[in-house]
């Protein structure tokens, strides 16, 4: 199946309500473009990733879906909303540059950030010291940002992303700077974000969280959506790879293999192969195999993952992009 | 006001009251409060000293040089003149030549003695030496001591009787002129010591990151105008302490405050209009420096915009001043017109003339352009600063870095 650039394919259920749908976003900052035809169908309750390397436009999507910029052309309803700033008390944003006051107390911290979005400042306090109790930081709550920790602060506007309780919540690379502990608390808070009934959207380099997290995703590169759909959807754009071990290492039963097979041999004597799974199954070629006494010792057939995905859809360029995104990170 | 967000208005509360407690309860505003004092106790320290040593510098005698007869007659008619000639004319004081001098004029070329000049000859023929401008100065004054120490009949000095005239239209016109130039000024000086503050106001916020959570939130123009609104608090709360503390100072001491005449629209209208004229002049001004000082990203690249600033806020006030003593030509109307100087020409009107009139026009106009300033620089802060991600950001940091960059280039 092959798709056009941008062309969604919401594998979801599509009687839901989609919380976003951007149309034809195009933006361009001094002449450059940043983002060109970006659509997005983001279902309400559903958790969705924005997969892509720095510089594709994850932020400048993110930032014209909740109203900072506009887009140059192109539409976008937010909740049913076409200018989404008119909606701030029903969205939560966290950017990718974290920053608080930080004279401010945590608990004051966040009931600011409820008061950005219309709760009174008594409730966000009380919202607040909730949160950070929920969240084992109760301790902290009377504590200057300045005096927390690296992985204390980011949490306090986390939480202040939170405090007024969206309808929608915006993260840009939420995992960034977290350590694998928070990491994994983050996710489980965004699961429970959708569990109930909290549409999440997040920007990441990081497949393994698309991987493990979205239902739906949106590969972006160069400013173009090339893939938008769920994440099986975009595994399912790659054959799915069989994995075979055989005694024999020629034969005549070789020019049954497909040719896109490669080998390896292994110290005992016996020969791994990689390949694409055959259009009309593995049945005949196993049959084939046999007769021609291949000698097989092990056969498993794997399908692709997000990654693999990743290179087919964005191509070469892109996948080598988000490595040095991602090694850049870990250095 | 939709219900799914703030309106402008609780937005710009929400920013102000944030940016006031913030500031109000921050150590560095007692220094902000202290910093008035530096400029007073130095402008003080330097008067003294400068009063010192011009009462030195002015401290010249006459010496006379005559007959001693003729010398006791000159020092009489000098004490008996002197109450009337005030400061005209010198002290005289008896003096003799060395004998190694030939006359005074050599006396004086020599550089020796205190004196300024020298009277020699006699009453009825005295001979003045000295520097041209002294002499020009004390020749009149010096040939009325002369004549009544020569005369043998001492004239009567009648009492002159008075009859005062509470005031006249050039008395009135000149006083008032005097009490708006007083207002202007202080009115600039406040203006120029506080406006300035709000030109690093969003470098915090950039620089802790916090903007786009602010962006994402509200709309930019409340987060301009919360922050101006915040400002201004806090300088009306500066003013207040500072007024305080000076009328409390004044009250304990002398209380010998100048006393300027009444302004037209009388004392509590003048001040009443002059609070809400420094309002405007804060806002205007503010609005300003705020948007260009949105586009900096350091504190550095604020310093460097402080000077400009400061020449322009000058200008501004120096075209007011001139506009205040032809209220009724293009300039004066001009004055009013112009926004940046429309307050300062409007608290002169105000102490000239009793029209209140113009005042609701000139205030209303000064309101639309804060509107207008704030919009224009909240439009250019999204366009500029809201642009991109962290990575480009870093490249394209703002029209002054990219000034400050190609200076430096031009430079080699």
């Amino acid at each position: 199946m092959k798709m056009e650039l941008g062309q969604l394919q919401p594998a979801h259920n599509m009687a839901r309500p989609l919380a976003i749908d951007a149309r034809g976003l195009v933006k361009r900052f001094e002449g450059t473009l940043a983002v060109d035809g970006v659509d997005l169908a983001v279902p309400e309750g559903a958790i969705y990733g924005i997969l892509g390397p720095n510089g594709a436009g994850k932020t400048t999507t993110l930032r014209m879906l909740i109203g900072i910029i506009d887009p140059d052309t192109g539409t976008r309803r937010v909740l049913g909303h076409d200018r989404p700033q008119e909606i701030a008390r029903q969205i939560g944003y966290l950017p990718e540059e974290r920053g608080l006051y930080p004279s401010m107390k945590a608990v004051e911290a966040i009931a600011f950030m409820g008061a950005l979005r219309g709760v009174p400042l008594a409730q966000g306090r009380r919202r607040g010291r909730e949160l950070l109790e929920r969240h084992g930081l109760g301790h902290a709550a009377d504590r200057q940002i300045r005096q927390l920790s690296k992985g204390m602060a980011p949490t306090v506007q986390l939480l202040g992303t939170l405090v007024h309780r969206p309808r929608l919540v915006v993260f840009d690379e939420p995992f960034s700077g977290l350590d694998a502990l928070n990491q994994g608390k983050l996710e489980e808070l965004i699961r429970n974000l959708a569990a109930e009934g909290t549409t999440v959207i997040f920007s990441t380099h990081v497949i393994a969280h698309a991987e493990r997290l979205c239902e739906g995703i949106a590969i972006i590169a160069g400013g173009k959506v090339p893939f938008a759909g769920s994440v099986d959807v975009a595994r399912d754009r790659i054959a799915p790879q069989v994995r075979l071990e055989t005694r024999a290492a020629d034969g005549p039963w070789r020019s049954a293999l497909p040719a896109d097979a490669r080998s390896a041999s292994r110290a005992g004597g016996s020969t791994f192969w990689h390949f694409s799974l055959p259009d009309g199954g593995i049945e005949q070629l196993l049959r084939r195999l046999i007769e021609g006494e291949a000698g097989i010792l092990s056969l498993s057939i794997e399908r692709a993952g997000l990654h693999d995905a990743f290179v087919a859809i964005a191509g070469e360029a892109a996948a080598r992009a988000l490595s040095r995104t991602n090694d850049g990170e870990d250095a | 006001m939709s219900a799914d967000r703030l309106s402008h208005l609780q937005a710009a509360w929400v920013i102000a009251r944030r940016d006031f407690a913030a500031v109000l309860f921050s150590r560095a505003f007692f220094f902000f409060l202290l910093g008035p004092l530096f400029p007073l106790v130095v402008g003080a320290m330097a008067g003294g000293i400068g009063q010192k040593v011009a009462s030195e510098a002015n401290q010249s005698d006459i010496g006379v040089v005559m007959a001693p007869a003729d010398s006791k007659a000159m020092l009489a008619a000098y004490r008996e003149l002197a109450p009337r000639l005030g400061t005209t004319l010198p002290r005289l004081v008896e003096m003799e030549l060395p004998g190694d001098v030939a006359d005074a004029e050599q006396f004086l070329r020599e550089r020796r003695g205190q004196a300024a000049a020298i009277v020699t000859g006699t009453p009825a023929t005295p001979v003045l030496t000295g520097p041209p401008e002294a002499i020009g100065n004390w020749r009149g004054p010096l040939s009325l001591v002369a004549a009544s120490a020569a005369s043998t009949d001492k004239p009567s000095y009648p009492e002159i009787a008075t009859v005062a005239v509470a005031t006249s239209a050039a008395k009135e016109r000149a006083g008032r002129i005097l009490t708006a130039q007083a207002g202007q000024m202080l009115l600039f000086l406040l203006t120029m010591l506080l406006a300035g503050m709000v030109l690093s106001n969003l470098v915090e916020e950039k620089g802790n990151k916090i903007i786009e959570v602010l962006a994402a939130a509200i709309p930019l123009d409340a987060l301009f105008m919360g922050k101006l609104f915040a400002m201004l608090g806090v300088s009306i709360v500066g003013i207040a302490v500072w007024g305080s503390v000076g009328g409390t100072l004044t009250a304990l001491g002398s209380g010998a405050l100048p006393s300027l005449p009444e302004p037209g629209v009388g004392w509590p209208l003048f001040f009443v209009l002059g609070v809400i004229y420094f309002a405007m002049a804060y806002l205007l001004l503010g609005s300003i420096f705020l948007a260009i000082g949105s586009l900096a990203n350091t504190v550095r690249e604020v310093q460097t915009l402080s000077m400009p600033v400061t020449m322009a806020q000058l200008m501004v006030f120096f075209f007011a001043s001139y506009a205040l003593s032809q209220p009724d030509s293009w300039v004066g109307f001009a004055a009013d017109v112009f926004p940046l100087s429309s307050p300062f020409a409007m608290l002169a009107l105000a102490a000239q003339s009793e029209r209140l009139a113009p005042h609701a026009l000139a205030l209303a106009w000064q309101a639309l352009w804060v509107y207008l300033f704030v919009r224009a620089g909240a439009a250019l802060f999204r366009r500029r600063v809201m642009k991109s991600g962290p990575a480009r950001t870093s490249r394209a940091r703002g029209i002054f870095s990219d000034l400050l960059r190609k200076t430096r280039r031009a430079a080699g």
